[in-house]
């Protein structure tokens, strides 16, 4: 850049003049400054200013100002402005105003690693109480509704319905299919090196229903509605909307949980159910393709195979983990701070919790059904 | 630099949603170093004439010349170069909520220019002293104030210098005091850089203790009622519409306090 910028030092007897020449703008990123430390000897008495030739200056210049002026205050030495432009004295004064008021607001601290892991368990604690506070509200939410005293708009119910059933049944159809092929896949292998082809239609009928059937429908709607249901409750928390609602009387645990939760609720088990049939509609498909068994037979065996129980165990997790993704997606929402990366947080974190729930109880269903042998 | 150009020149422009027209036939200049207010009634677009001359809105009829420029047919090397120059603070301040209030106000400075990160420190701590925000450097924008966030924003408008400022509505949601140190602020800011200030308000106290000349858009006929200076249009206007809009202040009514 063809613009400069310079300080002059001039010693006069007891007066240390500086002199800015060029142009002093944040455009310009090196200054040649000298350091004017050792010229503030303790016989300087005052420092006076030339701004004559100076062609330009911004912001640039007052930080240099600044911290010359420090300087020259803690040497004692008077400081002659006169010499400045008026709008460099005025801002300067400025500055050196608002700097007095404040100098008394407090810093946040910065954070260490002991204190970070201090902190962690002590969130980790909060969040366990938060949890267990907010099963308390949606049970007395669901109280509340069976007495009918609760308020919501039919209205969100039937909308969350249909979001939650409907329209996530192509993405449901799309995953359990693949998951059923997959299961198909991985059985025929193993089980064609003993002849066991047939009872591939027991392990994908078994595998769908008992497992995979609930657990992709709730993987998926904890991806698809329940990081929805975060979102939308954390940009209502940011907007104050559930401040009015709560203003107004309106429970938003009633207003704004319970659509939501009933919905998801009512609609896993029929999802996971739509799941089930597809999956081993997928497993048939490469039974009778590639493993040439035929298509009544793979009928009856799956028949044969699932029963009633076996149905039950998937529609009852299936209830659970409508239930799970409902309250972690209605739970983090509520939480949300008043900001964008806060809503951000909060629909990973409900999408993550969700799915780390869903897995835990997945594992206490199937050791607990494996005791009482269902 | 020529004082004959002026600074702002909006020719003959129409603003529109879609098919719905906001404002039409909207022409004035704004002059370099002058506090200039868009008024008008709520709902009436000064908002989106904000929009149009910051450069988020592309006007479909008319065009907005900076000294003479068209941002609109320039190359975009030159627009980023015109946006430089201008500073923007939002209505509720629109700081970027993920970062500290140094960081929002250091962000374009460590964009745009060369400079050490020592010096942008410098540089973010003047800005953050000159709206009296020293000490909060460190504050997420969700851990402090609305008025507070208001005059973060205008430190990070601030940060590059620019010739132009623009404001949405700088007063809105602030106390009477906050607002009057506000506008003062706004003063010594154009009186000592010469900045240009462009701002859309309906803050009566703040039109008068400001601008030097403004423009007046009206909701009903969809175009612009009147320029000038609102002092001398308080009292000379003929336009009845312009003069109670103004006038406000001055009869007292019984509603709320001023």
């Amino acid at each position: 850049m063809a613009t400069e910028c310079t300080l002059l030092t001039n010693r006069d007897n007891d007066r240390l003049c500086l002199t800015f020449l060029g142009s002093w703008t944040i455009h310009t990123p090196l200054c040649s400054t000298p350091d004017i430390r050792p010229l503030c000897s303790p016989d300087v008495k005052t420092l006076c200013f030339n701004t004559d030739n100076l062609k330009q200056w911004d912001s640039r210049l007052l930080i240099e100002l600044s911290r010359i002026i420090d300087l020259a205050i803690s040497q004692s030495i008077a400081v002659d402005d006169q010499g400045l432009p008026p709008g460099v004295r005025n801002l300067l004064k400025l500055t050196r105003q608002t700097r007095d008021q404040q100098s008394t607001a407090k810093k946040t601290p910065r954070f260490a690693l002991l204190t970070d892991i201090g902190n962690q368990t002590l969130r980790f604690f909060k969040q366990s109480h938060e949890m267990l506070a907010f099963t308390g509200e949606i049970l007395l939410a669901y109280s509340r509704l069976f007495l009918g005293r609760a308020r919501f708009l039919k209205k969100d119910l039937f909308y969350f319905l249909y979001d939650c059933g409907p329209q996530s049944l192509p993405i449901v159809t799309l995953i359990s299919f693949l998951v059923g092929v997959i299961l198909a896949f991985v059985g025929a292998v193993q089980l064609k090196m003993f002849g066991a082809d047939i009872y591939i239609a027991d392990l994908v009928g078994l595998g769908m229903t008992r497992e995979m059937g609930a657990m992709m429908a709730a993987i998926i709607l904890a991806g698809r509605t329940g990081a929805a249901f975060a979102a939308q409750l954390g940009t209502m928390q940011v907007n104050e909307e559930i401040d009015a609602l709560r203003t107004m009387g309106i429970n938003p645990m009633d207003f704004l949980v319970i659509p939501r939760m009933t919905s998801l609720v009512l609609m896993m088990p029929l999802l996971a159910l739509w799941a089930d049939f597809i999956g081993i509609l997928g497993g048939f498909f490469i039974g009778c393709l590639t493993l040439d068994i035929s298509a009544t037979l793979y009928y009856e065996q799956t028949v044969k195979a699932i029963t009633l129980n076996h149905f039950s165990v998937g529609l009852i997790k299936a209830v659970v983990f409508g239930y799970l993704v409902a309250f972690c997606g209605c739970l983090k929402g509520m939480q949300c701070g008043r900001s964008a990366s806060s809503v951000g947080n909060a629909t990973t974190s409900a999408v993550v919790t969700a799915i780390v729930f869903i897995v835990i109880a997945d594992a206490s269903f199937t050791f607990l059904f494996n005791i009482i042998g269902v | 630099m020529t004082s004959a150009l002026p600074l702002i020149d909006v020719q003959d422009l129409t603003m529109a949603y879609g098919d719905f027209i906001l404002q039409q036939e909207l022409t004035f200049s704004i002059a370099k170093g002058s506090i200039f207010a868009i008024m008008g009634e709520s709902g009436c677009g000064k908002s989106t004439l904000l929009k149009y001359m910051i450069g988020l809105k592309r006007p479909t009829v008319g065009a907005i010349h900076y000294s003479g420029t068209n941002f609109w047919k320039s190359s975009s090397q030159d627009q980023i170069h015109l946006l430089q120059k201008t500073g923007i603070l939002y209505q509720s301040g629109a700081l970027w909520s993920s970062m500290t209030i140094a960081e929002n106000v250091a962000l374009p400075l460590q964009q745009f220019t060369d400079l050490s990160t020592k010096i942008i420190s410098e540089l973010v701590d003047l800005k953050l002293a000159l709206v009296g925000l020293e000490g909060f450097a460190d504050y997420f924008p969700a851990e402090i104030s609305g008025g507070m966030r208001k005059r973060a924003g205008l430190a990070r408008a601030m940060a590059l210098d620019p010739d132009i400022l623009f404001f949405d509505e700088p007063s809105a949601g602030l106390d009477p005091i906050s607002s009057k140190s506000l506008d003062d602020l706004i003063l010594e800011l154009r009186d000592s850089l010469g900045a240009t200030i462009i701002m859309v308000t309906h803050e009566l106290p703040s039109i008068f203790a400001l601008a030097d000349d403004s423009v007046f858009l009206d909701p009903e006929t969809r175009t612009m009622l009147t320029t000038g200076n609102p002092k001398t249009l308080a009292k000379e206007s003929d336009i009845s519409k312009v003069r109670q809009f103004l006038s406000r202040n001055t009869q007292s009514p019984k509603g709320l306090p001023q």
